[in-house]
């Protein structure tokens, strides 16, 4: 492990040829050690700082925020921005935002989740013609630009009358149209050993038994990733409701800021501030719950965030 | 989570082993396409067939009302006139340019930074990759908006230190540095993207290297470099295509309008405001087809130069 440390270019003692790593004395370990801290913690600060930013903000009153502001300490912390946040836009309270975000994220969770473990089970454990083919078109979706499908995609919906509906954000959920979880549960099923099945097979099972009662219980880290995605997606999504949908009692929270931004635009900053903290908290208290999960998932997935 | 390392992500299709009875293939085929439905049928409605139909607008003029007419090239050589439309080109090739490669940079030395450490890697990792989760939402746009604007806290912290800009937001020359800054931010995804392929990297390597009295740069290039190569392409590739399609922060931070000046009329933005706003589908079309067309040559230029600097070891899958 010491011989790792010395790939940092950065490490001070790095410079000085170093025949044996082990012999570093203790004192140098520490020094070393400590460094590294006071870098990455440093580092951490200036990460952090455009939340910690924005949660000191919402807590301020108006006028501080547009003073001496690179301050995260008031004296005048309240929660006045919050109770205008929570008052919502438009005649329609946030409460009803959230709603009807969290509709969209858990649609969108139980939508991707049937849809690619079916599609994934296909890819990964059947063998049919145009197998192959059909991978390749999968994987080279992952690359596609959305641009090429959304407007005649709105020219559809709107020929079928279904704009400012659900319909339009949700139905690619259960057609399994993020790539990126059919191609995920695709590699975490190839992992997975093929005795399996074939032991069930010679009991007779079919691949409805099979994919149920055998592959979905071992996916179960794979749709757990799965899930925590394409929730905080949908949550974070702002193209699709924006382009699908027209009515302020319809829409999820990143539209409802929007709008808040348009109709109050700097005259309550605070209360602007204050319900873009609401809109990430769910975000954030999911994050803190599964955090292993979210950087393990991307460390071994490549899931972007 | 313990399958499949990155760096042997892109196996090939068919490498499953798959032992199995010839005689079961045609039950195969029709459970094959069975469980293949949800994705076949998401492909053709939603991939598919709109890609075939947005390839026919681009060629049309069409305003969502009348039926498209038929105008042949014309979107995509008016489009080489259109002063808006090549501002938003410059624009969105300055992003990726200078974006991507300090974003990847920033994320490859953080990186073999924490590999370095033993002690608290897993709360540094954490902490760092927690912007990518929310760097593209409504939030953080007001967010940034409000950092940057006039006598926001980067032009007061700024301002200690003798320089005065004024506000970012409303300076045309200062607000792709603060789009930079917006992605160099979320530097934590491909970070760890690299950390897990750093972590792949035989530690003997570099005993070996220490052993014949190689410095840190000579360790760097002739072991960090080649070894990490398929991670850099894997990052360099996801990175460059997701960078071309910022929207959300660019609606936001520009009131969807892409001002000051034109500064953030960002490609995607451009886009949509000619679709969705002026409902000229067809030149929205050609415009997506363009891009399609630009993005699939980078892709295929990035695939085939990787022939000369990335590095797949024997043993890899």
């Amino acid at each position: 492990m010491t011989t790792t440390a010395t790939t940092t270019e950065s490490t001070p003692d790095a410079q000085v040829p170093n025949y044996n790593p082990k012999s570093e004395s203790a004192g140098a370990k520490r020094a070393k050690s400590t460094l590294f801290h006071i870098v990455a913690l440093a580092l951490t600060a200036v990460v952090l700082y455009p939340g910690l930013w924005m949660i000191a903000s919402s807590f301020k009153p108006n006028a501080e925020i547009g003073g001496t502001n690179t301050s995260l300490w008031s004296n005048n912390f309240s929660f006045d921005n919050f109770v205008t946040a929570m008052e919502g836009i438009g005649g329609v309270s946030t409460l009803t935002f959230f709603t009807n975000s969290l509709i969209l994220a858990v649609g969108a969770v139980v939508g991707t989740v049937l849809s690619a473990s079916v599609s994934a089970y296909a890819f990964a454990r059947i063998k049919f013609p145009g197998r192959s083919i059909f991978f390749g078109m999968m994987i080279a979706t992952l690359l596609l630009p959305f641009h090429v499908v959304i407007i005649p995609q709105y020219i559809v919906f709107q020929q079928l009358g279904l704009i400012d509906t659900y319909v339009p954000l949700l139905i690619g959920k259960f057609l399994a149209a993020d790539a990126f979880f059919v191609f995920l549960m695709v590699q975490f099923m190839r992992n997975l050993p093929g005795e399996l099945d074939e032991a069930a097979r010679i009991d007779g099972a079919g691949h409805v038994r099979i994919f149920t009662s055998i592959m979905l219980p071992l996916m179960k880290p794979a749709l757990i990733s799965t899930s925590i995605f394409s929730f905080i997606w949908s949550w974070n999504d702002f193209l699709g409701p924006l382009l699908y949908l027209n009515t302020p009692d319809k829409y999820p929270l990143p539209l409802a800021l929007r709008l808040f931004v348009d109709q109050t635009q700097s005259s309550d900053y605070g209360a602007m501030i204050a319900m873009s903290v609401l809109a990430l908290l769910p975000v954030l208290i999911f994050f803190l719950v599964f955090q292993r999960y979210i950087v393990e998932g991307v460390s071994t997935q490549g899931l972007k965030g | 989570m313990t399958q499949s390392p990155t760096l042997s992500r892109r196996s090939a299709p068919s490498a499953s082993p798959l032992p199995r009875k010839s005689r079961q293939r045609g039950a195969d085929a029709r459970a094959g396409y069975t469980f293949l439905l949800p994705w076949l049928l998401g492909f053709i409605a939603l991939t598919l067939g709109p890609m075939i139909s947005s390839l026919y607008l681009s060629f049309t003029n069409y305003n969502l009302f009348d039926p498209p007419k038929w105008i042949g090239l014309d979107n995509y050589t008016t489009m080489f006139q259109d002063e808006r439309f090549l501002q938003s080109v410059g624009v969105t090739v300055g992003y990726v340019v200078f974006g991507t490669p300090l974003k990847l940079a920033a994320a490859l030395a953080v990186a073999m930074l924490l590999n370095s450490a033993r002690k608290g890697q897993g709360f540094y990792r954490s902490a760092f990759y927690a912007p990518s989760l929310i760097g593209a939402s409504v939030s953080i746009a007001i967010v940034w908006k409000a950092m940057f604007g006039d006598s926001g806290p980067v032009d007061q912290g700024l301002s200690l230190f003798g320089i005065n800009i004024g506000g970012w937001v409303g300076n045309p020359s200062m607000t792709m540095p603060m789009f930079i800054l917006l992605t160099v931010w979320q530097f934590g995804a491909p970070m760890v993207i690299f950390l897990a392929g750093l972590k792949q990297i035989p530690a003997d390597l570099y005993e070996a290297a220490s052993m014949d009295g190689a410095g840190p740069v000579r360790k760097f290039f002739n072991i960090t470099w080649p070894m990490l190569s398929p991670v850099v392409f894997f990052n360099l590739l996801m990175e460059t295509i997701h960078a071309f399609q910022i929207f959300s922060s660019a609606y936001i931070i520009s009131n969807g309008e892409g001002g000051p000046a034109g500064s953030t009329l960002f490609y995607t933005l451009y886009l949509y405001l000619r679709g969705f706003s002026d409902f000229r589908m067809g030149y929205a079309s050609a415009m997506a087809w363009l891009l399609l067309i630009v993005v699939g040559i980078l892709t295929l230029v990035i695939f085939k130069t990787s022939k000369g600097w990335v590095h797949y070891s024997g043993d890899a899958k």
